[in-house]
């Protein structure tokens, strides 16, 4: 399609897997970031029909990898065994780093830089660090410098409580610096001007575990690889899934972000959770060469940008632009993915696509989009039932949808997230099998 | 002009003195390299260099020890104590030359290697991934450090840690040499040189040991010392059959007053060992190990992707040995479940072997779970470790021969099932090998390569090399019931176990058997290995073979006393120690007891080799020694059997066979032998 932003050669995705989004216990998971990415890659990787050294390159999207994983993307090819000839970089586009890595893979193989990448996203929120704050560091650094004893004595003598008080880089990665706002409030801001009321959210969360619930029932979710950890413990499913989850028991949540009064609950937000995915894109030659049987093409893809206090619209940014671009409209598209951030935000962004003054105002449409039918919507779950390990759902939602488009012979998704900062990313999708 | 050593003198005036052993591989020090080093060092003592530095050629390490080949068949003691006091004279001059001297040290660094370095007033060795590595093996092979290296490492290191070293042929990596003195420095490969010139030119203090050492070299309390030494040794080496280490400690406690008087004991002690039946066998189950390492070599064969299939003990072990030896390896069960044990098997293995953060992650990033089998299709070879069941391994069979590649080995771990029944259902039946591992993997240096009168010989060979590859000892069996080991060993853990029926109590039949040279006694080894296991073996080795499988067997399996993993078995165990009841004193055992066991172990091995089940007597006794831990200073039974004289040892066969029945019934092979 020449209005592509992919202007060039055809984009295959060929393959791909995932591990168990496993949710964070409060203390550092059996699995790094890379270690994810790792047992997620290996299966991948051993049943294609070439070896690993065969890539171009391998993308790799992360937030905030560990203190032994500086680029990680090179750390997981090198541990992947793509030997030492394979390139790889690291990618960060907040909550869609791994959208952006499907993305920077495509443009290399539309442009014909590459033919064979793989592109991924990992993230082990578990093990996200806890800082010391500068006064610490400062006081850190007199110490080494203190050379006899009672010049220690006076370091010492300066220690106070507020030295000791440490910074939890999960939450401040989770709130925006620029509008001093919790990701949590922005969607509480969106839930107020769309009017989602708390019962709406908490229904969506039920949903969103039922439809997990009975997706891992039927075996649908057949990209997600066993994995072990070092104990020899296995992990085969994701682990927040609430099959117990009811209206009911969801309304007894407080609110988290807007104490007293507001309405998005630990229940109805995507959980902190650690997981890594994985897609194998090619070009029409590897495809020929290696005689891949690929699940579908990339056919274009979209960032957009708008108020980082709105940041949870960005979706209907990015999906708004990508339709008008290839012409189509909303019941072109036979499955959506929208992440979910929180319950507040999806319903949202639906409620946003079929407001006509949005429309008009913040996308300067004449006229609204019909509206998405929820059945075709997330239908096996999202973040809020399986979690959201910022750096790896772009590439599940991207994987998952798929998977759901051969599970149902159908043609066209669009897969979306919403980004911490304010922005939105979107692909559109073809099945080809 | 050397064809060993070549001299050169560096712009500091510095002299290095390479060693590059023309038609080896490695660096020994042979009676001709020896020669020619003593006309080496006339010229370069009379030419004064600042230092002198030796440095190896060889990539593998800087000397592999004294040339072992010369060792064989040494009878003559007065001859052979001659020979180490040259040597002794030789490695004397070296240490009194007038200039600073160095040892370089990279890779191996063993024996008589370690011994030349000794002589030197400095060592740097290479710090390294553990490449590197000093030992003393020379107990090993039924003798002790004999050119000088028994006084020089106790003068360096102080007599406690150099004789812990030489007692335990410890391999040392070049830091753990450094932490006890025994290098002065260790240097990553970019400054080795550099780091020897600046040694040579700074010229410190070489190491002395501590105060703490030093006063043990006084009597009483070396006499204290050295009976402490032998009190330790006796608990895990019986005196009789290993004498090395014992007269090493002796050497010491009499001599170690004394350079000069312990030098002349060395040369003694060494010469006495050397020339005994004991170090002559164990120099020869040396030299059986390098014969089975040729076998592996040759192939046009490197593996680099092993799939096994069957994550049980014995797969999952396999599985994991093979990643640690640096193959990637994918791991497949019916379900992923099944694997959880083998994936925490492994992670124990690579931490306690590699130690090294990185090393143990690489490794477990190479052990692959894959319940979906995926991994046969890119596998370069494949083995089957799942249950002993026919119509199970033809359907996997045919199902791998369709997927694998066409140059993949397909090997099967069968310790029962004939190849020939399994190969039926393959388009190519020539494929399919045996490789049978022995339990534990990580332990068990030998591996039967198994092959049917199909087996192509290509198959057999590369099966050898793959063997090789993981640092395994491949021994070519044909494929009849039990192969070589488990045939041999059954009849003679069956004679235990009648024994044990005839009334004999086990400790007494397990102290025979120790005695007799034994790594463990047939009633422990059966429950440990399981009895169920043993019954399982023994009745399929009865179908074919003249054996009857004793009644108590069954009955402990009826009764689910099946050994250690149980609590029970034919010991009682508590928290995995048997409770062994000593015998009373005035308990006494049948005259015959070790003769029953060993002699059905013996007669097997004779009919084995009649049989063809190994080429020769000498694979034989390779097979026997390394895969069931039979006595090696016996140098295995066919050798023990010529030892003690062919026709003696039938005719004691003979007496049993009148005493106790058709299960002594002499093998017609007898006959050949004499």
């Amino acid at each position: 399609m020449s209005k592509s932003n992919l202007k060039g050669r055809v984009v295959y995705l060929v393959d791909g897997s995932r591990t168990p989004f496993l949710k964070a216990q409060g203390k550092p998971g059996p699995f790094r970031a890379s270690d994810l990415a790792i047992a997620a890659g290996r299966p991948l990787l051993i049943r294609q029909p070439f070896e690993p050294d065969a890539l171009d390159e391998v993308i790799l999207g992360c937030v905030s990898s560990g203190p032994d994983e500086a680029n990680i993307a090179r750390i997981a090819a090198l541990r992947l065994g793509c030997g030492y000839k394979v390139p790889a970089w690291t990618v960060h586009r907040n909550c869609a780093s791994g959208m952006q890595s499907v993305d920077s893979a495509a443009l290399n193989i539309a442009t014909g830089r590459s033919d064979l990448v793989l592109a991924g996203g990992t993230e082990a929120m578990s093990h996200h660090p806890v800082l010391l704050n500068d006064t610490m560091i400062t006081w850190l650094g007199d110490w080494s410098r203190a050379k006899n004893l009672s010049q220690r004595a006076s370091q010492l003598a300066k220690l106070r409580p507020g030295h000791f008080k440490i910074i939890i880089a999960l939450l401040r990665g989770l709130s925006d610096p620029i509008v001093g706002l919790s990701m949590g409030q922005t969607a509480e801001i969106i839930a107020h001007r769309f009017d989602i009321s708390r019962e709406m959210m908490d229904q969506f969360a039920v949903n969103s575990h039922q439809r997990l619930g009975s997706a891992i029932e039927e075996g649908w979710l057949d990209e997600v690889e066993a994995i072990f950890d070092n104990k020899g413990k296995l992990y085969e499913q994701d682990d927040g899934l609430r099959t117990d989850s009811s209206i009911e028991k969801l309304a007894k949540l407080r609110p988290v972000f807007d104490r007293p009064t507001g309405k998005v609950t630990a229940g109805n937000s995507a959980q902190v959770t650690d997981g890594a995915a994985w897609l194998l894109l090619a070009s029409a030659s590897m495809v020929k060469k290696y005689k891949l049987q690929p699940l579908g093409r990339l056919i274009d893809s979209q960032w957009s940008a708008l108020d980082p206090s709105q940041m949870g619209l960005g979706p209907v940014h990015a999906m708004s632009d990508l339709l008008q671009r290839n012409e189509m409209v909303t019941e072109d598209i036979d499955y959506w993915e929208i992440n979910e951030a929180f319950a507040a935000q999806v319903l949202a962004c639906q409620a946003a696509w079929q407001d006509k003054d949005y429309c008009r105002e913040a996308l300067g449409l004449e006229k609204a989009y019909s509206p998405i039918p929820s059945e075709i919507l997330n239908v096996d779950g999202g973040g809020i039932s399986l979690g959201h390990p910022v750096g790896a759902s772009g590439t599940r939602i991207l994987l998952h949808l798929l998977k759901t488009l051969q599970r149902n012979n159908k043609k066209y998704g669009v897969a979306s997230l919403c980004i911490g900062g304010g922005q939105g990313g979107a692909m559109l999708l073809e099945n080809l099998s | 002009m050397s064809k060993h050593w070549s001299y050169k003198l560096d712009d500091n005036g510095i002299g290095w003195l390479h060693f590059d052993h023309l038609d080896s591989s490695n660096n020994v020090l042979s009676n001709e390299a020896l020669e020619e080093l003593g006309n080496e060092i006339n010229e370069i003592e009379k030419s004064v260099p600042r230092g002198l530095i030796f440095i190896s050629d060889k990539k593998g390490g800087f000397i592999a020890g004294a040339d072992v080949k010369g060792f064989v068949g040494r009878s003559d003691a007065n001859e052979t104590e001659e020979y180490i006091k040259g040597v002794h004279t030789l490695f004397q001059r070296i240490e009194d030359l007038p200039f600073p001297t160095l040892a370089l040290i990279h890779g191996h660094c063993l024996g008589g290697g370690l011994e030349l370095a000794l002589a030197c007033r400095y060592r740097i060795a290479r710090d390294d991934d553990g490449t590197t590595r000093l030992s003393f093996p020379e107990v090993r092979l039924g003798i002790f450090p004999g050119f000088g290296g028994s006084v020089r490492s106790i003068e360096l290191l102080g007599p406690m840690v150099a004789m812990q070293n030489m007692l335990s042929s410890r391999a040392l990596t070049g830091r753990a040499a450094k932490k006890i003195g025994l290098v002065d420095q260790i240097a990553p490969e970019r400054q080795l040189k550099q780091a020897a010139v600046d040694l040579i030119t700074r010229q410190p203090a070489p190491h002395t040991p501590t105060f703490g050492q030093r006063i043990f070299k006084i009597n009483p309390l070396r006499s204290l010392l050295a009976q402490q030494m032998e009190k330790e040794t006796a608990k895990r080496v019986n005196r009789e059959h290993y004498p090395a280490p014992f007269k090493l400690i002796e050497h010491w406690k009499q001599h170690g007053g004394s350079k000069s008087a312990m030098y002349k004991s060395e040369a003694h002690g060494v010469a006495e060992l050397l020339t005994s039946s004991t170090a002559q066998n164990l120099i020869r189950v040396f030299f059986l190990q390098e014969r089975m390492k040729s076998l592996g070599k040759g192939a046009d064969f490197t593996p680099r992707h092993v799939h096994v299939i069957g994550g049980g003990a014995m797969g999952g072990d396999i599985a994991a040995w093979c990643a640690l030896r640096g193959l990637r390896v994918t791991l497949q069960d019916r379900e992923a479940q099944y694997l959880s044990n083998a994936m925490q098997r492994a992670y124990k293995l690579f931490s306690k072997k590699l130690k090294r953060p990185h090393l143990i992650q690489a490794a477990s990033d190479r052990l692959i779970p894959d319940h979906k089998g995926e991994g046969v299709e890119k596998a370069d070879i494949i083995i089957e470790a799942i249950f002993e069941n026919v119509e199970a391994k033809q359907t996997l069979f045919k199902d791998i021969e369709a997927r694998a590649k066409p140059d993949a080995v397909l090997a099967s771990n069968t310790s029962s099932i004939p190849l020939e029944q399994i190969a039926t259902v393959l388009k190519k039946p020539e494929r399919l090998v045996g490789i049978h591992f022995f339990n534990p993997v990580a332990k068990m240096q030998l591996i039967e390569i198994v092959t049917s009168s199909q087996t192509s010989p290509d198959e057999a060979h590369r099966a050898a090399a793959f063997a090789l590859a993981i640092n395994r000892l491949p021994l070519p069996v044909t494929s009849s019931p039990g192969f070589l080991v488990n045939r041999i060993l059954m009849p003679y853990l069956l004679e235990a176990v009648v024994l044990l029926e005839e009334g004999v109590p086990a400790a007494a039949i397990d102290q025979a058997a120790l005695r007799f040279g034994m790594p463990m006694g047939p009633i422990t080894l059966a429950d440990s290995v399981g009895i169920d296991i043993c019954l399982s073996v023994a009745q399929k080795l009865s179908e074919t073979m003249d054996v009857t499988v004793p009644a108590i067997l069954l009955k402990k399996v009826d009764d689910k006393n099946l050994g250690i993993k149980t609590g029970r078995g034919f010991y009682r165990y508590q928290k995995g120690k048997a409770v062994k009841e000593s015998l009373p004193d005035s308990y006494k055992s049948p005259d015959d007891l070790t003769d029953r066991m060993i002699f059905r172990l013996l007669n097997e091995a004779v009919a084995c080799l009649r049989e063809g089940v190994v080429e020769d007597a000498d694979l034989l006794d390779a097979g026997v020694i390394f895969g069931t831990g039979f006595a090696p200073f016996r140098g295995g039974p066919m050798q023990y059997i010529r030892d003690s004289g062919t026709t003696q040892m039938k005719q004691r066969l003979e007496r049993l066979n009148s005493a106790h029945g058709v299960r002594f019934k002499v093998d017609p092979g007898w006959d050949d032998l004499e």
